[in-house]
This record gives structure tokens, C-alpha cells and sequence, in this order.
């Protein structure tokens, strides 16, 4: 495993903290003291993912930088629910680009400081699926190909939520959004071809790129502090239930998450100049359906008009992920 | 505009302004639950709250926490058939918390470093007489002296420990570990007198001035069943076995010795038997599932070399052997007479077919209720008579020394009441905290440590204590497999999931708050707490 475990302290390293644990192996999130980039009052809907997602990262990088930290924030969910004019969520140097300019804007800033000398301040640029994946995946190339000293964190809900749920190319099969609604032979999003982001920066041979998801923590902060030690081209890429546009209750948000991972449909995984270094293995493999049925957008493949063959091309997506990224221990695999 | 710095528009955290706490229609709130291994507790400990104490290495404020509730720890950390660790809600994810083993530790930790107990309170100048020194005379002078009142044990025997020492057998009961435990108590300022029989309590307490008593005689006399038996057929009963073997004259029951019954004490009886090279076969008349002992006491014996006849029952004992009828359970479960009969070698029959309590020392005691052989208690533990208190084998209760231990913490609770004039009220209970409220994700997986047990030839030949206990480093393991069931642990989860920074960490020891002001009500917070301490509850609107 690529963090270092904490073994037989009650909970491990699965909760945020740990009484027992000295203060050098808590997370950063169990401070009294953390940084709270993003604040209370946003008007993000309750049991947003993204909300917790940007504090446990922004928090994490702030800690690794001594709070000297930029972030340059593409249009989307975040920046809409966090700085509803006249009012900010953020409490750090925060600046708003257009939807598709994030990575190209945060290279500006990030040349803006290497002129001014300032080499103690670093620079994060966040962004949705919708504007990472889609609109601004040219800039995000570009960035990467520069290698820019920029980490790009792209908070991954699988569709333009804030502008009314409509499909990205993020936006798993099958899933009903405005606009791949649950109708004909083969309701929701088609399958497709798929488009991962995080293989694709692998294919940059830049220097880090890492997935992760709200439902661990403790990776998710050791990945943002381990790329925050880095220079050039980084590249996280954070999975972030949507309880608004999944249909799903507002306390499921971590579990489906944590859901995501354990029936490998989200895969966990760290990579550096190209190559996977370390994967986060499933713990207890669950079939795709736990996954599917507490989500409404996925409704329609249950039920009296159920669509059994839809569920297994899912779960054929999960089973390759397994195999390809090697997430079950051996044993496990055979089991 | 003007203010503001160059190409800042918004100034930073002025969502605070925003109180979004007005979306909710349900709040998260903070709640302790009690924990099932507390609930199951016959002797009412804080399993969890002493475990939590452990958990840091803190053993000794963890026996403490302990002993609030029982003296005896070392004792019961041997002979406890440990109803928490069945309770526990860990058996439902791999295996229950050792909390007996544990126990055990602590106990034994605390003889080895000295630990005494905290000194009692202030003096009352009552005196309360307690009659036996069993695990519950002994559990309320403890109770009853760390409240400030002065108390008197008088013991019919020479020896201190009731059933502990004249029932338990030393395999199960080093005798050492009990004397340790026992002067602990006498350490707090209790008064023991060994080879006092209480032939009157009425007079006993007017002769000695004590404004109040508690009875825990125990129940020493062995039944007996009608065996049509020859002059010289040799049958005694368990429990003057069990006595004598504490004495220097071992008792004589020859080679072949048939134990009749199915309850732990011929368990008990026939491995005793078994290491002082006699051949025990135990004779019941119900099947192995039936039988009122613990299962791993049969297995245990089983192991040793024991031989057991299921559905047997025995007709005739004449000199060297006895006729045995076999039995069959009809449908309702009860054994029946088949009519095949049986002969077995048998030197000696040993009857262990439960106990009577022998008393005579209430005898003219007005108001006092005798039913099924056994003292009728109130539910704060009097008899009939105003004063008089009785807990233990003698009064209607399962027989276990976990359970007279509870009973003389209980009493000593309302004997202190009742000495002030007033009434105790013990605390409403918490709501149970149970499996579906944990979020067992967040555990790591981590099977039960097994107990080194004896090997099994100086199982079968000596009287050294069978199960081994746990050291240091394994103690500590064990007491971090508990879950926290029900009350927090400062996980921080709360803290760390909440998408709203609406919860306030108050630090090491003093938990956590929720900001209502930003709170959303989204009940993430409440799913992931791995202990199930917060709950929704909605809102007045």
C-alpha cells in the first residue's frame, strides 16, 4: 500500500483520527488547527462531495506549503456554491477563471511567481469534470506538456452539475442526466469508449498523477502532500459523490464513494512519468449493483423494466479495472 | 471597492455571513449509548469505559475505572463465563473483544505492581455486619467500606472466598491470586473473623451494634437424589469434595469415580478427580446441549480425558459398581426411562446435582419470605425484615460469582441509602447501542487473541492453572479490538467528513461540537461515526 498503515490502533488509518495516534501521524483534516480553506457558508447542497473534496485537498497542500498557496478555481459547482457575490468561502489567494482556462491561467500565475522570484509560493488549479475533462482538457494538455509547476486537481462528479446535470465525457454508462435521459433500448449515457483523464496525464509523462477518493482521507492527503513536494506537472484527479445530481441521500455521499472503489469502477491509483507506483487495494469486494441501486440515475437498469445485461456491461468495466490496475490482493483475486 | 486590495473583490471566509443552518429540517446531536458488553454485565461494570483506559497503556487508571464496580478483577477475570464477550458486537464482525482476558491482565497487573485501592470516604460511623466472606460478602464490604462505613465480615469457615476457593478449583483458581485480591479488601479497613458461624442474626447484629446486615451464606449443602444404595456403596457429595480438597487430607474416592450430574460443579468435580489420577466418568441424564454447563468447560474436559455417559440415570449403587438406566428425550426435550440397563465400575458416586442454602441463622427472623429454598429479596436487595440485606447464592439468581459480586455491589448501594434514610435510584438506562448503529468500515480487521492454555499432561496431572493470560503487548492489542459501541472515541470523523466545517473540535478529552448556525443537516456525520454516537433528530419548524 502506498500509505504508511497504522496497525491495530482500533480504527487503523481508516477514521480522520486517532486519540492514540501521536500528532505527527494524524491527518490534517483531525486538526484543531487546519486551515479550513473553504469555510462555512457556502451554499453547496447538503452531503456535497465536492465541498468536503476541496477542503480535505486545498487543506492538505496548504499544510504541505505553509500556506503559501494559490488556487485559480475553473468556473463550476465550486466556484458557484463557494463565491456567490459579495461573499467568499475561500481563505486563501483565490482567483476565478473562465470554465475551459484554469490550467492556462494557473500557468500564468505559476510564471507570474517564478518572475517575481517568489519560489516559496506554489499554485493549485481546480476545476470539475465538466471543465477538466471536457472543456478545458486543451489548456489541461497544454499544461501538462510544459510540464508547468502546477498541480490540477480535478473534483470528478460525473456530470456539469451546477448548469442542471447534463452528461460529460466523465459521465459513466448508462447514467440518466438531462440530456441522456432513461428512454429507448438502451436508456441513460451510451457506453462509449470512456475517456480517463488520469491515463491520459499519464501519457504526458509528467511527473505525478494520482486518483482519489473523499472516502479515504488519509491517501487522499498523503497524495496532495506527496505532490506538493514535487515540481512541474501534477495531476490529481478526486471522485466526489453528488448527492443532487445522483439522486442519492445526502449521507450516502462517502459511502458511495468508498462503494466506487471497493467494486472497482473508480480505481485508486498513484503513477509517476507515466508509471502506476502503487494502487489502493479493495478491501471487500462488493458486486456493481451495491453501487448502483442507492443512485436514482441508475434506477432504470432495476426494477420492473430492469436492464440485467446493462448491470453486467457495468460490472465488465469494474472486473477490467480490477485486473488491469491489480486492486485485489492475490488470495482475494482467486477467493 | 476602494478598500480592498489590488484584485480583491471578495474578502476571504465572508460566507460566514451566510447561515445555512436554515436548510435543515433534522440535527445531528451528540449521544452516549450504552454499550451491550455494560448492559450484559451481571456485575454492572464499565467494561467499555475501563477498556478505553487500556486502550492507551494507562492500565493502571483502567483498573481503577474497574474496580469502581468490582474489587475482584484477577478473580473474575478467571472464573467470569463472560456474558459481555457474548453480547459484544465485535462477534458480529470477526470475534468478541477478550474482555474477560483483559480483565484478567489488569487483575493480575495489579497484584504484581501492589495497586491499592483509592482510600474510602469520609466515616459515616455506621456499622453493617456482613455474613460470609463469598465473592458477594466480599464484593459489599468493599463497597460499603469505600462508602465510609465501618464493616465486619463473620466467616463460618477458616478461610476467605466462599465458593471461590471451596467450589472453584485451583486450575481455574490459583489460591494465591485470591488471598491477594482478598487482603486488598481487608487493606481498606474491613474487619474479617474466620470460623464465626452466625447462628442468630438478630442477635449477632444487636451483640455486635450494627445498624444494618447483609446475608451471603451461599448455598454449601449438596442435594441429594434417592439412589437405592448397598451398606457399603460409598457416595458422597460434590461440594464436600470440592471443600476437602482445599484441606490436607485429599478425600478418598478411589480409581473409578462416577460424578452424577451435568452442571459446572461435576465438571469441575470429575477434572479434579482426573488430576489426582483417579478415572472420572461423568454420568447425566440429558444430552450435551442440554447440560447446564458451559460448553468449553465440557470441552475442556472432554480434552483432559474425561469420560461422559449422556442420557443416563442411575438406578442402584452397590459396592465397586453402579447400574445406569439409558434415557431418551421425548419431545418436549425431557428424558424418559428406555428400560436397557447398564452396569459401570464405580468406587465412588459423587452427587453433584446442585445445592441448598443452610438457613438456619434466620431462624425467628419476622417478615422473612423462604421460597424454593432461597431468601426472597425486594429489588434493593432487603429481605422481609427492615435492616437486613441478602445477595448471593441464597437468594433467587443464577449462581455465578460474576453475579454475587453484582449483587454485593447493588446492596451495598442501598444498604448506604437506607442507613441515611433515603432511597437509591440508580440512573435511567442509555438506549442499547447496537450493531446497525456502528459504521464498521472504519475498523480494521483484527481476529480475537487466543489465550495460552496449559499442556495437556500437567493438564491431566496437576492442578496448574489451564488458561494462561495475556502480556503486555497482546492486553493492549485485545483492549483496541473494542469497538467504543455507543459513545465516542474521538476518532474525529465527525470533524473531518462534515462538508460544512460545522463541527467543532474541542480537544483530547472533551469531544466535539456542532456550529447549528452552518449545519445543513445532511447526516453525513451520523453515517460515518463508527461508534454510533451522534443521531438525527428533527427539527421543530
Amino acid at each position: 500500500m502506498s500509505l504508511q498503515t497504522v496497525k491495530f490502533y482500533q480504527t487503523g488509518t481508516y477514521t480522520v483520527g486517532n486519540r492514540l495516534l501521536g500528532p505527527d501521524d494524524r491527518s490534517v483534516q483531525s486538526g484543531e488547527l487546519r486551515s479550513n480553506s473553504i469555510n462555512s457558508g457556502h451554499r453547496a447542497c447538503q452531503g456535497c462531495g465536492e465541498a468536503l473534496g476541496a477542503r480535505y485537498a486545498i487543506d492538505a497542500a496548504m499544510a504541505e506549503s505553509n500556506n503559501q498557496l494559490i488556487a485559480v478555481n475553473a468556473t463550476g459547482c465550486l466556484e458557484v456554491f463557494s463565491t456567490p457575490y459579495p461573499e467568499s468561502s475561500w481563505q486563501l489567494p483565490w482567483i476565478h477563471s473562465l470554465f475551459g482556462n484554469a490550467a492556462a491561467v494557473a500557468t500564468g500565475v505559476a510564471a507570474a511567481l517564478k518572475v517575481k522570484g517568489k519560489t516559496d509560493v506554489r499554485v493549485v488549479a481546480q476545476g470539475g469534470d465538466g471543465g477538466t475533462t471536457d472543456i478545458g482538457f486543451g489548456c489541461l494538455s497544454g499544461m501538462f506538456e510544459r510540464n508547468d509547476d502546477v498541480l490540477y486537481i480535478c473534483y470528478d462528479n460525473e456530470a456539469y452539475m451546477n448548469t442542471g446535470v447534463q452528461r460529460s465525457s466523465a459521465t459513466p454508462p448508462t447514467a440518466r442526466t438531462a440530456t441522456t435521459m432513461p428512454v429507448g433500448k438502451e436508456p441513460g449515457n451510451v457506453f462509449g469508449q470512456g475517456k480517463s483523464v488520469p491515463e491520459i496525464a499519464m501519457a504526458h509523462g509528467i511527473p505525478y498523477v494520482a486518483t482519489a477518493t473523499v472516502a479515504d482521507l488519509r491517501d487522499l492527503e498523503y497524495k496532495v502532500r506527496k505532490a506538493m513536494k514535487m515540481h512541474g506537472a501534477r495531476y490529481i484527479h478526486i471522485f466526489v459523490p453528488c448527492p443532487l445530481g445522483w439522486g442519492s441521500a445526502s449521507h450516502d455521499t462517502i459511502k458511495l464513494a468508498r462503494l466506487a472503489k471497493e467494486t472497482g469502477m473508480f480505481p485508486v491509483f498513484e503513477a509517476e512519468h507515466g508509471e502506476v507506483t502503487s494502487v489502493l487495494k479493495i478491501r471487500n469486494k462488493q458486486p456493481i449493483e451495491e453501487y448502483l441501486k442507492p443512485q436514482k440515475r441508475f434506477a432504470h437498469l432495476f426494477g420492473k423494466h430492469a436492464h440485467p445485461e446493462m448491470v453486467a456491461h457495468l460490472q465488465a468495466i469494474a472486473d477490467r479495472n480490477i485486473r488491469k490496475y491489480g486492486l485485489l490482493d492475490e488470495e482475494k483475486a482467486h477467493g | 471597492m476602494a478598500n480592498k486590495p489590488f484584485a480583491i473583490t471578495l474578502k476571504p471566509g465572508t460566507s460566514l455571513n451566510n447561515l445555512t443552518g436554515s436548510w435543515r429540517s433534522e440535527r445531528p446531536v451528540y449521544l452516549d449509548r450504552l454499550p451491550p458488553c455494560n448492559n450484559a454485565c451481571p456485575a454492572g461494570e464499565n467494561i467499555q469505559g475501563w477498556l478505553f483506559h487500556a486502550e492507551s497503556g494507562d492500565y493502571e487508571q483502567a483498573w481503577r475505572v474497574l474496580v469502581q464496580d468490582n474489587p475482584l478483577p484477577a478473580a473474575m477475570g478467571r472464573v467470569c463465563y463472560h456474558p459481555c464477550e457474548t453480547a459484544c458486537n465485535r462477534g458480529q464482525l470477526d470475534t468478541s473483544v477478550g474482555i474477560n482476558s483483559v480483565e484478567r491482565f489488569l487483575g493480575d497487573e495489579a497484584i504484581k505492581r501492589g495497586w491499592k485501592f483509592d482510600a474510602p470516604a469520609a466515616t459515616t460511623g455506621k456499622k453493617v455486619l456482613v455474613v460470609g466472606a463469598g465473592p458477594s460478602g466480599l464484593s459489599a464490604a468493599y463497597h460499603l467500606a469505600r462508602m465510609g462505613h465501618q464493616v465486619e465480615i463473620q466467616e463460618a469457615g477458616p478461610l476467605a472466598g466462599g465458593m471461590m476457593r471451596f467450589g472453584i478449583p485451583k486450575y481455574r483458581l490459583p489460591r494465591d491470586v485470591l488471598d491477594a485480591e482478598v487482603q486488598r479488601i481487608l487493606d481498606l479497613g474491613v474487619t474479617l473473623k474466620y470460623d464465626s458461624k452466625v447462628a442468630n442474626i438478630q442477635q449477632s447484629m444487636k451483640d455486635g451494634g450494627f445498624d444494618a446486615a447483609f446475608l451471603a451464606v451461599g448455598a454449601h449443602i449438596g442435594k441429594r437424589a434417592m439412589i437405592p444404595a448397598g451398606d457399603a456403596s460409598h457416595i458422597v457429595d460434590a461440594v464436600s469434595v470440592l471443600r476437602s480438597m482445599e484441606g490436607e487430607d485429599k478425600p478418598m474416592l478411589g480409581r473409578k469415580v462416577v460424578v452424577y450430574g451435568g452442571g459446572n460443579t461435576a465438571i469441575d468435580v470429575a477434572r479434579s478427580v482426573k488430576r489426582m489420577g483417579g478415572e472420572p466418568i461423568i454420568v447425566y441424564r440429558r444430552t450435551r446441549d442440554k447440560a447446564p454447563a458451559h460448553d468449553f468447560e465440557i470441552e475442556e474436559a472432554l480434552q483432559e480425558g474425561v469420560m461422559i455417559k449422556w442420557l443416563s440415570t442411575i438406578k442402584q449403587a452397590e459396592v465397586g459398581e453402579i447400574t445406569v438406566e439409558k434415557m431418551e428425550l421425548d419431545e418436549k426435550g425431557f428424558p424418559q426411562p428406555t428400560g436397557e440397563f447398564e452396569k459401570l465400575e464405580a468406587d465412588s458416586v459423587v452427587l453433584a446435582l446442585g445445592q441448598d442454602v443452610d438457613l438456619s441463622l434466620l431462624e425467628g427472623v419476622p417478615g422473612l419470605e423462604v421460597k424454593d429454598g432461597v431468601v426472597q429479596v425486594a429489588s434493593n436487595m432487603m429481605t422481609g425484615f427492615a435492616g437486613i440485606f441478602a445477595g448471593g447464592d441464597m437468594v433467587p439468581s443464577e449462581r455465578t460469582v460474576t453475579v454475587a459480586v453484582g449483587h454485593g455491589k447493588k446492596a451495598a448501594r442501598h444498604i448506604d441509602a437506607w442507613l441515611r434514610g433515603e432511597s437509591y435510584e440508580p440512573a435511567a438506562k442509555h438506549e442499547i447501542a447496537e450493531y446497525k448503529n456502528l459504521n464498521t468500515w472504519y475498523y480494521s480487521d483484527a481476529h480475537k487473541t487466543v489465550r495460552p492454555m496449559l499442556d495437556m499432561i500437567r493438564r491431566q496431572t496437576s492442578f496448574d492453572e489451564v488458561q494462561g493470560g495475556l502480556d503486555e503487548t497482546n492486553a493492549l492489542f485485545e483492549a483496541r479490538r473494542c469497538l467504543s459501541c455507543g459513545n465516542c472515541f474521538e476518532c474525529d470523523n465527525c470533524y473531518g467528513v462534515c462538508p460544512d466545517n460545522a463541527v467543532i473540535k474541542l480537544g483530547p478529552g472533551k469531544g466535539f461540537e456542532f456550529k447549528y448556525d452552518y449545519c445543513k443537516g445532511c447526516g453525513l456525520c451520523v453515517e460515518e461515526c463508527p461508534c454510533g454516537s451522534i443521531k438525527m433528530v428533527p427539527e421543530d419548524i
